[in-house]
């Protein structure tokens, strides 16, 4: 009995009229958790009731505190009859659970009632005595951190990033009981959210046992997902990476700095869906009972990514010979590199699978990018037979994660990052996609013991940059000879080729490298990660979307999978044509955070690719597009060709300058190049039979950058040229990209705004392809015009991490989500930036390094430990500066100061109570600024009434102009809303627009309650809709999740850290002059 | 092919000024499109009336949303639904409250009742506002009216803190409440040349010195309703004409009061007794509650008529004599 949990009810407001007569009502509140119930008096006829609750107790197992929510009902007590619900409150207590996270759940809580919708709010206290637990066979996984962030979470530095941990539960769903047909639509829709949040904290606390076998203490990039399989069950399965973390003291020099600078320390996050047409076929036929489709992909003609991919469309179970294996990875380097290589891989190769759900990496992490891999796989659902053996759910994923390493392998690549996975489903098919990017990665962060700061010593020569994009060549030398990785420069490093140049898996073109001439590059790069912060970027980025959508023949069972799969690959296939050329359109020659989403209904298929196109400094400029008609002789035909080809080449002019691409003019010197010197033009086929026909027979280029060859020769061709040119250009002012932040743009204002739009189209029958592309994409270019317009008033302004969900929730029906957020920017620092961005970003990249060398030096000859990361010596001294500075911070009123030290003090009995915490934690909960300010904002909160904190809300990872100082745990909510009166509401748009305004207030509310004031990394991963509108119905479920922090303001922390940022721009300065 | 659904929901809630505005007056959402392309919108951001639309209906359906909040406006602050910065909520508020003086001056003094709801179609002909935003104006006043009505305190400081509205407007509001409530008769024809903010000055004079809150501000405070023992009193003004010497006595304090203070102190001098009858009557009849209505029509048509009529003929007697009289 390990734990014990407190619950004190304190007050209701705004509770709704339950007696008619009275117009009043006589409220009351059921608190449960597992079986055990207490109740509140009756607080009669009353909205506003006034419990004042004594604490009520339960005693229970620490397994039971990380599965069950705590469960608030708010009752009507009626003498005659029953008592009527008002609504429920589940509360999430695992970020108690955790001595890091919050303390305490205290606020005021929306009363939730699925079919009412908030019904008023209630006041409540939560509380969490953990026991000390002795540790015998664990199964509970208390303690372990959960992040959504898909980077090291701010405030954290990663020690050990240990690798994959998934795993996932299945149940029946309660809306496909027998017994649902004789309960009312609440009592199904409570049983279904309770089910899952159930099931969501096994699920979690299962992942945090995995965690703790191998010896990690927090999960980064956590994804969870549900599917919702209807007849044959529902789902939970959750993804993300095992780490070892450890809390930086808040003042850190690194850390004060604008987090929106593209400070190396930063980190971004993407929780990219991204898929990429997958070269190598997909392995087949379960031996289950479960039937089974697989299909295979191939990619027709050339990858312009560097993507696995064969060459012609022959099906078979393994990598194409010839491919670059594992062993062949060695090769490119000297034989040192190779053995560090080696080491990594050896120490990835334990790993069952290599795979990273990050998207945004410690400096030095990540080495090489390979390219998008991407696997899919079509299933015919089944019942779920014994839930608690999901088997064949955990097969299918095995066996496309199989995939993913053997396409990362065939890449020379021994790990994947920006990894994810998703579905989609129809009926009783399921397509299960998964991708990611082949990389390969430093051993830093994989072997144990204390590399971490001799690695960031070794870093140092590498801060020396000349500005522009060449590196000094010194520093390869002198960070080598401490010998512990190849180094790269983390400009250009990520994008060398890690495969092996003369046995390239795929036709690409390489060059030597535009930064630093050393190594090999291919021309153009899709990836699904962010983009480094490293990186070499020349002007802006913009977010790049292929939409694709495919009529689909009705089919039943085997039949349909069948289609399915066989559609699958040219809908990947056209899908990547467009990004490509759409890139080249801009001018551009990278993607980043790619997430391709295919929806699958009954007559159509979905395909949208989200990307954001950049400029990447060392890879070569891309290419025009040129265009070619098959019939010459016509003259007006001609004439109609060459009138296109100038709008593309204005088009092209016309991005340039407005992404501001102008790369440097290099001198093209290529050395011994193994790739033959007239470039090898490559050509775009339409039509599938001409699929695997070798392209460079036909030589249509004048000049050397016309590498891309559109032919007209065919309706699809024109279709594509029109749907590439009917992009409407964003509006002056905006920008947009589905990263976390735009290259580029710094001077970020503290002005965000956080959105969710959602739109459905209803679609007549008997469309051609061509006319539902047409719908398609007007629908998402329509639905990005109204989010500019609707932001106007933000301009300048970014629309950052764009997030598309497409789904088919009916026949004849296409519903587009989008979340982002609307970040505001300061023009004149634009308009500087615009003629050196890229050599701005490198310099401010130098400067911070600095700030964070320099700490780490400072933390050495403070210490003069051999260990300096675990000696707490170096920690208390940063915490008693802490405290020194926190005293010049004034306090809004002597109450707050008053209120901050009590916090304190039992903060501090808090933490004896725990028993084993560590030392660190204990040090960072004695630092009076942040625990301060989170009590005197609570406090204020709570009890005065009178107005609501705020709570911002963003997907990113950071909070432009302020500071993220604690993890207060993860939101992870699930809701059902259902309506028998549609029309009364406002019809579909009016129900939708309530659920959505609701679902954003309980978030706010609980993250609230927890003593937050944000919530980053913030994701809409389900948004399911049915209407039926003759029965005046609807039903909606969303699912959200995020990571609810606490920030102070930069300008709040200035007095405090001007010491700091002068002692570091002095030696920046000095930096910089050598 | 439609667009079936279209939502946008941002953490902190977006709100147009322009649109909320057309929305208050009662405009259809094709209408307010209409006006918003004609306000030249669409050029200034690129946009399409189809986006124009999908705005506007958005909006629409988020004020609409907002609007039973609306109605209590201190729950706007304390509620969890919206994000809506302080000074948003403040011009929520202001302009959800404020009103069309043509409106106002329709409705002033009668009573707040459903009666005359069901005739402000033909408020809405006569004024030019729309329906819609007259019966928003009329269930304000009336909202208004519930909440102030039983309670005790000053009455200005309770609609402002109740409503939380500016002063001017809380002022405003205290005037329509204090007319309702006394149902001053307000539209005669006679009357019709005084504007709302004529009466609204009335109101203020009335509140602060003829009602029991003016008298004692004791726990017994009430605004709304004038002091009964007062208007009792005013009774014995009849004296002030009926008593030779006392009439003299008013007369001469009155006229030493004005002197220099009027160019028609002759006038007033002159005609003092007939002037001081009216007035005097009018307030010895205040008792009754019919003639408490009639309080304005009154002062018109028995002070101010016969002043200005008895100002009239001596100006045309004065001018017709200066230019008899020759010398």
């Amino acid at each position: 009995m390990p734990g014990k949990l407190k619950a004190k009810i304190v007050a209701g407001r705004h509770l709704p009229v339950m007696d008619r007569a009275s117009d009043l009502t006589d409220a009351f509140v059921e608190v449960k958790f597992g079986n055990t119930t207490f109740k509140t008096d009756v607080y009669p006829k009353s909205l506003n009731p006034q419990w004042n609750s004594e604490w009520f107790k339960f005693e229970v197992d620490d397994e039971d505190l990380q599965d069950e929510p705590l469960q608030i009902t708010v009752l009507d007590h009626d003498t005659y009859s029953a008592n009527d619900a008002i609504g429920k409150v589940y509360i999430d207590i695992d970020p108690l659970l955790c001595s890091e996270a919050a303390t305490v759940i205290s606020g005021w809580l929306p009363i939730y009632d699925t079919i009412h919708g908030i019904r008023g709010e209630i006041n409540v206290l939560v509380k969490v005595d953990l026991f000390n637990d002795l540790n015998r066979f664990r199964q509970s996984s208390c303690g372990v951190k959960f992040f959504c962030t898909t980077s090291i979470p701010r405030c954290y530095r990663a020690i050990m990033v240990h690798g994959f941990v998934e795993e996932l539960v299945v149940n029946e769903d309660p809306e496909y009981q027998w017994i649902d047909r004789i309960r009312t639509p609440r009592a199904s829709n409570e049983a279904r959210q309770r089910l899952i949040f159930l099931m969501s904290g096994e699920l979690q606390r299962k992942i945090g046992l995995k965690v703790l076998e191998m010896g990690g203490n927090a999960v980064v990039g956590y994804l969870q997902c549900f599917d919702l399989e209807g007849e044959s069950g529902l789902v939970v399965r959750a993804i993300g990476t095992a780490c070892t973390l450890e809390k930086i003291s808040s003042t850190l020099p690194a850390t004060a700095t604008h987090p929106s600078n593209s400070s190396p320390s930063k980190d971004m996050k993407e929780p990219g869906f991204g898929e990429e047409a997958p070269g190598v076929p997909l392995s087949s036929g379960p031996p289950t009972p479960l039937r089974a489709q697989t299909f295979s992909s191939f990619s027709p003609s050339k990858s312009y990514s560097r993507q696995s991919s064969s060459s012609d469309t022959e099906l078979s179970l393994t990598p194409k010979t010839g491919m670059g294996s594992g062993g062949s990875a060695g090769k490119e380097g000297g034989p040192l590199k190779a053995l560090l290589r080696q080491q990594t891989q050896s120490a990835l190769e334990q790993r069952e699978y290599p795979f990273f759900t990050l998207a945004a990496f410690p400096p030095g992490f990540l080495l090489h990018v390979g390219g998008v891999v991407s696997a899919r796989s079509v299933k015919l659902l089944d019942r779920i037979h014994n839930p608690d053996e999901p088997e064949t759910r955990d097969a299918w994923w095995e066996e496309i994660r199989q995939e993913i390493k053997s396409h990362a392998k065939a890449l020379g690549c021994h790990a994947v990052v920006g990894y994810s996975e998703s579905t989609s489903i129809c009926e009783e098919v399921c397509i299960l996609s998964a991708s990611g990017t082949a990389a390969i990665l430093s051993s830093r962060f994989m072997q144990d013991g204390p590399l971490d700061t001799e690695h960031r010593l070794s870093r140092q020569p590498l801060c020396v940059f000349s500005t522009g994009s060449e590196r000094v060549e010194g520093d390869m030398g002198s960070s080598a000879s401490l010998g512990f990785e190849e180094v790269v420069s983390p400009g250009c490093g990520f994008c060398h080729i890690p495969y092996d140049e003369l046995n390239i898996p795929f036709p690409a073109q390489l060059t030597y490298c535009y930064c630093c001439r050393r190594y090999k590059v291919p021309d153009v790069l899709f990836t699904t990660i962010d983009l480094p912060t490293e990186a070499n970027v020349t002007g802006k980025g913009c977010l790049i979307q292929a939409r694709l959508c495919r009529t689909k023949k009705k089919a039943q069972g085997e039949g349909n999978a069948t289609v399915i799969s066989n559609l699958l690959p040219f809908l990947e296939y056209e899908l990547h044509t467009q990004l490509m050329n759409k890139l080249k359109l801009r001018g551009m020659n990278a993607l980043f955070g790619l997430r391709i989403q295919i929806s699958v209904g009954e007559t159509m298929l979905l395909g949208l690719a989200s990307a954001t196109g950049v400029y990447l400094t060392a890879l070569p400029s891309p290419g025009g597009i040129q265009i070619a008609g098959k019939t010459p002789s016509d003259i007006t035909y001609e004439q109609h060709i060459s009138n296109m080809q100038k709008k593309i080449n204005d088009t092209i002019a016309k991005n340039k300058e407005l992404y501001e691409i102008n790369p440097p003019e290099v001198v093209e010197e290529i050395i011994g190049s193994p790739i033959p010197e007239p470039r090898q033009r490559s050509r775009l086929f339409r039509s599938q039979s001409e699929s695997s026909d070798e392209v460079s027979e036909l030589d249509l280029s004048h000049g050397k950058k016309d590498a891309f060859v559109l032919e007209i020769d065919d309706t699809d061709a024109v279709e594509d040229i029109h749907a590439l040119l009917t992009d409407s250009p964003t509006p002056a002012g905006f920008y947009s990209c589905n990263t976390e932040i735009m290259p580029g743009i710094q001077n970020w204002t503290s002005a965000i705004q956080m959105f969710t739009s959602v739109r459905v189209f209803r679609l007549n029958a008997n469309l051609t392809n061509q006319g539902l592309n047409k719908i398609f994409s007007d629908l998402c270019e329509n639905l990005l015009k109204s989010l500019y317009f609707k932001l106007r008033s933000m301009v300048p302004c970014c629309l950052c991490h764009l997030n598309f969900t497409v789904a088919i929730p009916e026949d004849e029906l296409i519903q587009v989500a989008v979340t982002a957020v609307a970040m505001s920017f300061d023009k004149e620092q634009l308009l500087e930036n615009g003629k050196q961005s890229g050599e701005k970003t490198l310099i401010k990249a130098i400067t911070e390094n600095d700030e964070q060398l320099q700490f780490n030096l400072e933390l050495n000859a403070e210490t003069s430990a051999p260990n300096p990361l675990s000696s707490p010596k170096g920690l208390s001294e940063v915490g008693s500066h802490l405290s020194a500075r926190a005293s010049s911070v004034d306090y809004s009123s002597f109450a707050d100061r008053c209120s901050s030290w009590i916090e304190q003090l039992k903060l501090k009995a808090h933490t004896i109570r725990r028993g084993s915490v560590k030392t660190t934690s204990s040090m960072e909960k004695a630092s009076p600024l942040p625990e301060g300010r989170s009590r005197s904002l609570r406090s204020n909160r709570s009890y005065s009434g009178s107005s609501v904190a705020v709570v911002k809300m963003t997907p990113l990872s950071f909070i432009p102009g302020a500071k993220i100082i604690k993890y207060l745990g993860i939101i992870n909510m699930f809701f059902i809303r259902e309506t028998t009166s549609l029309r009364e509401e406002g019809g579909v748009s009016g129900f939708l627009h309530t659920f959505i305004a609701e679902v954003f207030a309980m978030v706010r509310a609980h993250v609230a309650a927890l003593g937050g004031n944000a919530v980053v990394s913030y994701s809409m991963k389900e948004c399911v809709f049915m209407e039926n509108p003759n029965k005046n119905q609807a039903q909606c479920l969303i699912n959200v999740s995020g990571d609810a922090v606490m920030f102070v303001r930069e300008s709040e922390l200035e007095s405090t850290s001007v010491q700091t940022q002068s002692a570091t721009t002095h030696t920046s300065n000095g930096a910089e002059g050598t | 092919m439609s667009v079936e659904l279209d939502v946008f929901v941002g953490n902190t809630t977006i709100m147009d000024k322009e649109v909320y505005q057309l929305w208050l007056n009662g405009y259809t959402v094709n209408d307010a499109v209409k006006v918003r392309i004609e306000g030249g919108v669409m050029e200034e951001c690129e946009a399409s009336a189809e986006v124009l639309l999908s705005d506007t209906m958005d909006q629409y359906r988020t004020f609409q949303m907002c609007e039973r909040l609306l109605h209590h406006p201190a729950k706007l602050a304390n509620q969890l639904l919206f994000q809506i910065p302080p000074d948003r909520q403040a011009m929520l508020i202001e302009r959800y409250y404020a009103f069309d003086d043509s409106f106002v001056r329709e409705v002033l003094g009668k009573k707040l009742s459903k009666g005359t709801k069901k005739d402000l179609d033909d408020v809405s002909t006569k004024t030019g506002i729309t329906l819609k935003s007259c019966r928003r104006q009329f269930d304000n006043f009336k909202r208004v009216f519930k909440v102030v009505e039983e309670l005790k305190g000053p009455l200005v400081e309770n609609i402002r803190q109740h409503f939380l509205l500016p002063d001017q407007l809380a002022r405003d509001y205290a005037a329509i409440v204090f007319f309702a409530n006394n149902r001053f008769e307000t539209g005669k024809k006679k009357l019709h040349y005084l504007t709302f903010q004529d009466f609204a000055f009335c109101a203020g004079q009335l509140i602060n010195n003829w009602t029991l809150g003016a008298v004692d501000n004791i726990m017994e405070d009430m605004d709304v309703d004038l002091d009964k023992e007062f208007l009792q009193e005013l009774k014995d003004l009849k004296i002030l004409i009926t008593d030779k010497d006392l009439l003299d006595q008013h007369k001469s304090l009155v006229c030493t009061a004005l002197r220099g203070k009027t160019n028609v102190f002759n006038e007033m001098e002159a005609n003092f007794k007939n002037l001081s009858r009216g007035l005097v009557n009018i307030a010895a009849k205040l008792i009754n509650a019919k003639d408490v209505r009639d309080f304005f029509i009154d002062l018109v048509e028995k002070f101010i008529e016969p002043f200005s009529l008895c100002l009239l003929y001596m100006g045309v007697i004065k001018s017709c004599i200066l230019r008899m009289y020759h010398d």
